[in-house]
């Protein structure tokens, strides 16, 4: 066994402005003619994995991509709504790449590394241009120019769009410059393919198992540097705004291979989605919380009011967020939406059939500025909201609740994007690096592209050109013991034989965690959820059905694999969830508020990254720690008062 | 449209069955209730949960966002591919749609170009290789001048993102009499015709990404427009139009 490998965040020295360039600078570079001898895997195929396969393919890299949809089209960036943000200041209306650098520290409360964030701040302004040069069509202005819009509780207009489908445009954007590259043969795509180990030697990632999701086949894949881009764990949830096939699978995977879990208790609700209408319910519809720049909260003031909404006049109604967050109001961030309408909904003041959501109501901004505006800036959400609840928007207030949405906790990774495994980097929403504690609107987009487009494509050479990688063959016995260990896997799967379906324990799984790892978190909740996960660990492996076979197209294999996964990841979420005693962004304990009910930080004890060690089946994780230090941002209590 | 939320539909569902792309199908005949505020697809996810509780394998279908975006739900249900709502896809389609006592028929999207792999799951790889022919700006990542250098009329940005509003999801093949990719073609070849960044490669584009199209085995347009009446997305033929003529100035202008 080697030692374990410490945290070391190879953050660089030197002023904060300069350190990307400098680091760049004193990164080694790889001669164009030598790039086509190394190999890379890239799993995933959303903005990071896209962005990512097109540009090193492009640099001259012999690049494999991997995805489980049937085209790398529809990875779940797709369905990102509101748009991405930028530091480009074309409003003037005083943005710049310190201060996004600074919303966003102040916005995950303190518990991200400055300088990632601030260098994801810098590179923003280049992903614009980047992707206009491609024929992304952003939404413009009538001079031609591009036009932006203020999202998600900033006050400066720094957010690109493309109608409600910012991210569906960018992706296609990536999926095009992909598609090239494929036509260049320069990237083998496999689409239908789920990557399912991932294969070390010498502790070196170097390689990955993949399971054709069509034929059921394994296959081996040797590569000189593996990149994860898959995404978040909502799921572990069941009931989120990721669409169904979003899973921690590779990135757990790859934990139990040596790569630290970074903080997986930061998870997102956002405060605006459309409420659950029955046990049925099999995902939540997320809408663009851009519908807070006109819409206002509210409730009714009385405990049970069952009133139709327009029988309630003004003066019962309470505009909660304007009332407790006056200089934000409605606009605050998403952690502080949502936990406040858990609050109003936790008093018996919450509307609709279960009392589970809260109003969004337009009637105002309608009357202001005409139903023709407010149908030109959320024309598709409004009939997307109509489509599922049957309910018109324009007439009668939206009815929204929260519900799990993005995942900032995720594999540990250094200043160059590389995990505790070595040749192994973790990108987008499956890395923890950026967003701290709480993720802002339209920032998720922005890390996605940035450590696509750029961070990855300049720091892996640190690890092709820093490290002696020996020529690797599949035949080789590393590759052997991770495909056999995963066949095993999956035949124990189908031949458990029990009584309940998948999805049943998938459902099982993601009420637990709802209720004690979700909005707000206890002590004695989370102590008593531990212990209820393991059991639901045995009952899965003891009774789960499987029917079918593993040699050919089984979804409910595919998903069995995933529950199984979650179902070990959630006991470390809760794990985390339990150590972290204080409250922090998505992080909220009851024992750690203020009297006001706002979170209550201990920058003494928890200003760090936990990052949690994997040590084999039956041992403890360990926890280990990265301390975060704030020069060029003071700590505060966050306020939106 | 169907009746009041409290109210429960008896349904007599018929479902396409086949358990791979070499063997035949047939239709399978279940009867099932719904509530009608579910979604098309939780009626499915229901009729599967109690297929897979029988010790019967469930209907392999394809989806993933269930918010219409992602384009990998497909379905033709009752004769129509994404089924009796217009502008809506089948994850997005509730069951308040129908009424009780309905009786509907499920299958796949059908077309040559798409063969059935299992049930109602289709491979439409071919659309991935008719964006591989010219489906993109040949730009690499790097710096490109600033996004703001290149003033673009806010009425061709936003033609260009109608028709960049695809989610490449087929069902205009699938309606299509001569199961033709024409409107999923000239989204993309209109949407970069539209903007400056796509006009150093405007020939090649329209050449290639038509040719590509024929050898995928596709059918031809013969101007029935039930491709534009099935997309979920609205997308217009007026992409169609716009393709035919830079086809055809492509053709002439080709050395």
């Amino acid at each position: 066994m080697n030692a374990p490998p410490t945290l070391d965040s190879k953050v660089p020295s030197g002023i904060l402005s300069d350190a990307w360039t400098n680091h760049k600078f004193a990164l080694p570079l790889i001669n164009p003619a030598n790039r086509r001898k190394f190999k890379i895997a890239v799993v995933g195929t959303g903005l990071a994995g896209a962005s990512a396969a097109a540009t090193l393919a492009e640099m001259g890299y012999e690049v494999q991509s991997f995805c489980i949809q049937d085209s790398p089209r529809r990875a779940h960036s797709i369905a990102a709504q509101g748009g991405i943000n930028a530091a480009k200041n074309y409003k003037g209306d005083g943005d710049s790449v310190h201060r996004l650098f600074y919303d966003t520290v102040k916005g995950g409360d303190y518990r991200a590394r400055e300088h990632n964030v601030h260098r994801l701040a810098e590179v923003s302004v280049n992903i614009i241009d980047q992707c206009v040069a491609q024929g992304v069509p952003f939404a413009r202005e009538y001079g031609g120019l591009l036009d932006n819009r203020s999202f998600g509780g900033a006050q400066v207009s720094r957010t690109f769009y493309a109608r409600g489908q910012t991210g569906q445009q960018l992706l296609l954007g990536a999926y095009s410059a992909l598609m090239r590259q494929v036509s260049a043969g320069r990237v083998e795509v496999r689409t239908r393919c789920e990557m399912v180990d991932v294969v070390t030697l010498d502790g070196i990632a170097r390689g990955i198992i993949t399971r054709d999701l069509e034929t059921g086949a394994f296959e081996r894949h040797s590569a000189d540097a593996v990149l994860l881009c898959t995404g978040g764990y909502s799921n572990a949830f069941y009931l989120s705004t990721n669409a169904k096939t979003c899973n921690v699978t590779a990135a757990w995977r790859a934990h139990k291979r040596g790569a630290f879990f970074a903080n997986p208790c930061y998870t997102q609700i956002h405060p605006t989605c459309i409420p659950v209408s029955g046990e049925y319910q099999s995902k939540l519809t997320l809408m663009s919380e851009s519908l807070r720049n006109d819409g206002r909260v509210w409730v009714p003031k009385t405990k049970g009011d069952q009133r139709p909404p327009a029988l309630i006049p003004e003066n019962e109604r309470d505009y909660y967020l304007e009332r407790r967050y006056p200089s934000f109001g409605n606009l605050v961030p998403r952690d502080v939406a949502s936990r406040n309408a858990k609050a109003v909904c936790d008093e018996g003041r919450g509307v609709g059939s279960t009392g589970l959501s809260v109003y969004l109501d337009f009637a105002d901004a309608i009357s202001r500025d005409g139903r023709a505006t407010i149908e030109s800036r959320y024309g598709n959400l409004f009939q997307m909201y109509e489509r599922i609840t049957g309910e018109d928007p324009y007439a009668q207030p939206m009815r929204i609740f929260p519900a799990v949405h993005y995942t900032m906790g995720g594999l540990w990774v250094d200043y160059n994007l590389e995990s505790t495994l070595p040749g192994l980097f973790v990108l987008g929403e499956a890395n923890f690096s950026d967003h701290g504690s709480n993720r802002l609107g339209a920032s998720a987009l922005m890390q996605g592209l940035a450590d696509g487009y750029y961070v990855v494509p300049a720091t892996v050479t640190a690890h092709l050109a820093g490290r002696k990688l020996e020529r690797i063959d599949t035949s080789h016995e590393a590759f052997a013991e991770a495909e056999s260990a995963s066949r095993a896997r999956f035949d124990k799967l189908l031949n458990i034989n029990g009584s309940r379906t998948v999805d049943q324990m998938h459902r099982a799984l993601g009420q637990l965690n709802w209720d004690h790892c979700g909005m707000a978190r206890t002590k004695e909740g989370l102590e008593q959820a531990l212990k209820q996960v393991v059991q639901l660990r045995e009952e899965f492996w003891n009774d789960v059905r499987v029917l079918g076979d593993g040699r050919s197209l089984n979804q409910a294999l595919e998903h069995a694999g995933r529950v199984a996964d979650f179902m070990e990841f959630s006991e470390l979420m809760m794990k985390d969830a339990l150590t972290r005693e204080e409250s922090c962004g998505g992080h909220f304990r009851e024992e750690y508020q203020t009297a006001e009910g706002e979170a209550k930080r201990d920058d003494a004890d928890f200003c760090h990254v936990a990052a949690w060690e994997y040590r084999g089946r039956d041992q403890q994780h360990q926890r280990h720690t990265e301390a975060l230090s704030f020069e060029n941002v003071q700590l505060t209590t966050r306020s939106y008062k | 449209m169907g009746g009041h939320s409290d109210e429960t539909l008896t349904l007599t569902l018929n479902i396409w069955r086949q358990s791979g792309p070499d063997t035949a199908g047939e239709f399978e005949t279940h009867s099932r209730e719904a509530s009608p505020a579910m979604s098309f697809l939780e009626m499915l996810d229901v009729v599967n949960e109690n297929l897979q509780r029988e010790g019967r394998e469930p209907f392999a279908f394809d989806h993933d966002c269930r918010e219409g975006i992602c384009g990998m739900c497909s379905l033709v249900i009752n004769g129509k591919p994404h089924g009796p709502e217009s502008e809506t896809t089948t994850c997005q389609l509730h069951m308040r749609s129908f009424n009780d006592g309905d009786v509907i028929w499920i299958e796949p999207f059908r077309a040559k170009a798409f063969p059935v792999l299992r049930d109602l799951i289709i491979d439409r790889s071919p659309l991935d290789r008719i964006i591989q022919a010219g489906g993109y700006v040949s730009v690499n990542t790097g710096a490109p001048q600033d996004a703001n250098a290149l003033p673009i009329p806010k009425q061709n940005a936003d033609l260009a993102m109608d028709a960049a509003a695809c989610i490449g999801c087929g069902a205009c093949v699938a309606a299509c009499p001569n199961a033709a990719a024409m409107l999923f073609t000239a989204a993309k070849v209109s949407q970069l015709a539209l903007l400056p960044q796509g006009a150093p490669e405007r020939e090649s584009r329209a050449l290639g990404m038509v040719e590509q199209m024929e050898a995928e085995g596709f059918g031809h347009c013969t101007n029935h427009y039930e491709c534009m009446a099935a997309c979920p997305k609205g997308i217009s033929t007026d992409n169609i139009a716009r393709m035919n003529r830079e086809y055809l100035r492509a053709s002439i202008l080709s050395r």
